[in-house]
């Protein structure tokens, strides 16, 4: 066995092992060992995909000395190896972007209690990606819950607290769905490893036989993971949660968290159900209607808003919207725009948080609207960014939210009832987006004029320029998301190429 | 203006009306259009003291939670939808129950080759009399190696949320009565002195024989805390805190983490490399047998009892 194929559970272990670890360390400590395993494990992840794309076959890999139905195994495909890679990266221009804000806003003394927090995440994401099984990937959604409360409440002032406890509510009902699903799947097949459960479910769905509690299983697994990954009627928690927590926290929620639970739906419809079960069962109509709800709503409510960071926020609702639509046209076409509309939508949000953070600074630490009159000028590399983002999210060719547009109306393309509700939702919501990221960039770039007092209800800002030096991280976070960013919508053959392979591998 | 046709002419062109059109003079379908230049926002002191005051009573009405009919309107539809929504839910899993195969039939599908092999070869292949035990953390011992983590995790998560630093500690020491602790009351602390002991032993017992019948280190994890929690009620943190303090619980808590993690690291490296394990099984039975069973219900044992002491510690003081 090449030595290679340890390297998956080696990421696993490295990350889970550095949680106690850090317990022990002071908070710069902290941050280095969190940088160094992000990075390790984000180097083996590479070489875990550079192994697969050579072998083009998964692998599976034993945990314990006894084979799959009987001990535990994970499973690595290139699917899974990219999106270890991918969430790497972005997990660690999350933290880079959030420096200053970490130092600023959380206590000393509890400071290396955010990188366990971050350890464990990454090491629970890295879980839910290989598993093969899916009590094992409960436990890890166990985990991944808890850790993103503490990442949200680790700033401590009123707003934080209610958005973690609205978070954990919501979390944990999503939670108990899901457990519920998997019992009544394990009642009906007796087993727990995904490709086991799928031929126990296939020859179900083939002589009828349980059908009723089949669909309930499928229903109430969609459902949970849907509530934790913010479908639109279950996404109350989100805004106060992104909006309020400190700055690499809100990028790795709307980032990471949320696709880690979307990645996790997108195993089981592959792995455990079965994808043309999925498809002939009415499950996947209810996403395909909430995905548009949400599509739609979601943008409406951040047009409402004037608070950046609440309306980058419910931007996501929309996104999140997105996927789930793809998910509800039930083709392979549709799945493939989906998972594309994941790593381009993880590279955008972080992105935009991480400029927007940049555009409060020079604009006196205010996240008003009103207040980043001509922000882009004050600190030009994060208006960049800012536009960069705002323009990816609508859909400009060149960014990566063109491309993944432009999958998702091509998978609609054909398909005979859902074409029609999916262009116009479609349409719509690009038309609502562009109503307003645009009128934010427009805003960034107004110049202030010199004379003319602002007199407003509130008292001024105090603006100042910032240069890019100011906050090397962060910059530096910036130009390698705007980069990510170019890449994934100039370059998306290759990719989309080997999300088809990737998902070809689940079967 | 244009140099070359008169002035009559050019203003008849397509682009001299483009040109208008682009500087807003004129608007198509409105014809000419006057500019105005922007004038600075300016406002005299009583025009400002109105407006404060408008916004003042608009807010003052907006936020009149009392007598805002819409509001308790939601409240009261809160209620019914959310009692709607619970019934149906009830109702959906009950119905989805009543499909599912009869409890306890023999040819139900969970009665599989996989709980065959754990009950016939469990003995034999992890060496622990306790099934459950071999299940949990030999067979299945990845998703135990989680599990630990999750107490783990939720230990430090009640430590960001009611850690308090050294100073607010003593500040919020003065500031109520737990600075008369202990109470020295003689009952509880006789019936201490009496049931520590014994409470101590009976979960170090638990916890070492998991492997061999009823218990592990999560049951006995627990029961040691109370014991510690115990002790602490009749003596107060004074006693306590000569043996057990923050640094003790978080390098115990490293140590067996790390322990855990180390052992069966070992254990999956050299399964899934086909590499014969070194460590023996031992004869069913003795205390010392079934591998790293004994060893990984010690480091869960650790675990759950400095989770459990943590976290009374913390919601009844803040920090220790």
């Amino acid at each position: 066995m090449d030595f290679v194929r340890n390297f998956p559970f080696m990421s696993i272990i490295l990350s889970l092992f550095s949680g106690p670890l850090t317990s022990i360390l002071n908070g710069k400590w902290a941050k280095r060992l969190n940088t160094l395993v992000i990075g390790t494990v984000g180097i083996m992840s590479s070489f875990v995909l550079a192994y697969t794309l050579k072998t083009k076959q998964a692998f599976v890999y034993i945990m314990g000395h006894f084979p799959a139905p009987w001990g535990n195994e994970i499973r690595v495909g290139i699917l899974e190896a990219f999106m270890a890679v991918f969430f790497c990266i972005i997990m660690m221009l999350c933290m880079m972007g959030g420096i200053a804000e970490r130092e600023a806003e959380i206590e000393e003394s509890k400071q290396n209690l955010y990188y366990i927090m971050v350890n464990l995440l990454l090491c629970s994401l890295l879980a839910l990606i290989y598993t093969n099984d899916l009590f094992t990937a409960y436990v890890f959604v166990e985990i991944n819950t808890i850790s993103a409360c503490g990442l949200i409440m680790i700033r401590q002032n009123g707003r934080n607290i209610e958005a973690a406890t609205r978070y954990m509510i919501m979390s944990l009902l999503g939670s108990g769905l899901l457990l519920l699903g998997i019992c009544f799947l394990y009642d009906l097949t007796g087993q727990l490893l995904m490709s086991n459960i799928k031929e126990a479910v296939q020859l179900l769905a083939a002589s009828g036989q349980y059908h009723v509690p089949l669909i309930l299983a499928l229903g109430l697994m969609s459902v949970g993971l849907a509530i934790k990954s913010a479908l639109y009627p279950f996404h109350a928690w989100l805004p106060d949660a992104y909006g309020y927590s400190t700055l690499s926290s809100a990028a790795i929620l709307s980032s990471l968290v949320s696709k880690g639970y979307i990645f996790l739906l997108v195993k089981i419809f592959y792995r455990v159900i079965g994808f043309s079960v999925v498809c002939e069962s009415r499950v996947i109509n209810i996403l395909f209607v909430f995905g548009i709800l949400g599509m739609l709503m979601g943008s409406v409510s951040a047009i409402k808003e004037k608070d950046i960071r609440r309306m980058i926020a419910f931007s996501s609702v929309a996104q999140i919207g997105y996927i789930y639509m793809g998910f509800g046209l039930g083709t392979e076409v549709a799945v493939r725009a989906s998972v594309y509309h994941i790593l381009s939508h993880a590279a955008t949000k972080a992105l935009l948080f991480v400029a927007a953070s940049g555009l409060s600074d020079s604009s006196g630490g205010s996240r008003h609207y009103r207040d980043f009159t001509g922000a882009g000028y004050r600190n030009k590399l994060a208006g960049v960014a800012f536009t960069v983002g705002s323009l990816s999210m609508v859909g400009i060719p060149m960014f990566s939210g063109f491309i993944s547009k432009l999958l998702f109306a091509q998978a609609a393309m054909g398909h005979d009832r859902k074409m029609l509700p999916t262009l116009i939702a479609l349409a719509i919501s690009t038309v609502l987006n562009a109503v307003y990221f645009m009128k934010t960039v427009i805003r960034i770039y107004t110049p202030v004029p010199e004379s003319a007092a602002i007199v407003s209800q509130r008292p001024t800002v105090e603006c100042r320029r910032v240069n890019w030096k100011e906050q090397p991280a962060k910059s530096v976070s910036l130009v390698f998301f705007i980069l990510l960013n170019l890449l994934l919508g100039l370059n998306s053959e290759p990719l989309l190429h080997l999300i088809e392979a990737g998902l070809g591998m689940f079967e | 203006m244009s140099k070359k046709v008169p002035q009559e002419q050019y203003e008849k062109t397509i682009s001299y009306k483009f040109r208008q059109w682009l500087n807003g003079s004129k608007d198509p379908y409105l014809d000419t259009v006057e500019m105005k230049p922007q004038v600075p926002f300016c406002e005299t002191e009583s025009e400002r003291l109105q407006r404060e005051e408008e916004n003042q009573q608009l807010a003052k009405k907006v936020y009149d939670l009392e007598h805002n009919a819409e509001i308790r309107l939601f409240g009261k539809m809160y209620k019914v939808f959310s009692v709607i929504f619970c019934l149906f839910l009830v109702t959906m899993l009950l119905i989805g129950v009543s499909y599912l195969p009869t409890f306890g039939h023999p040819e139900n599908p969970a009665n599989n080759e996989v709980s065959e092999r754990y009950i016939e070869k469990g003995l034999q292949e992890t060496g622990a009399v306790n099934i459950v035990t071999g299940m949990i953390l030999d067979y299945r011992a990845f998703d135990t190696l989680g599990e630990s983590h999750v107490l783990f995790i939720a230990t430090c998560t009640v430590l960001i949320l009611l850690r308090l630093d050294k100073k607010e500690l003593q500040k919020s020491n003065e500031a109520n009565d737990r600075i008369y602790e202990p109470k020295n009351d003689v009952i509880l602390q006789t019936a201490a002195r009496i049931l520590v002991p014994p409470i101590f032993i009976f979960g170090i017992y638990i916890i070492l024989a998991g492997h061999l019948g009823p218990g592990g280190g999560f049951s006995g994890g627990a029961v040691i805390g109370a014991g510690l929690i115990l002790y602490l009620n009749a003596f107060g943190f004074e006693k306590t805190e000569k043996f057990f303090t923050a640094k003790t619980y978080r390098r115990l808590s490293f140590g067996a983490l790390a322990c855990y993690s180390l052992a069966k690291s070992y254990s999956f490296y050299t399964g899934a490399n086909h590499i014969e394990s070194i460590i023996p099984l031992g004869t069913p039975g003795a205390i010392l047998s079934s591998g790293l069973i004994l060893l990984l219900n010690i480091c869960v044992g650790i675990v759950v009892a400095g989770t459990m002491y943590t976290f009374y510690v913390m919601f009844r003081k803040g920090g220790y």
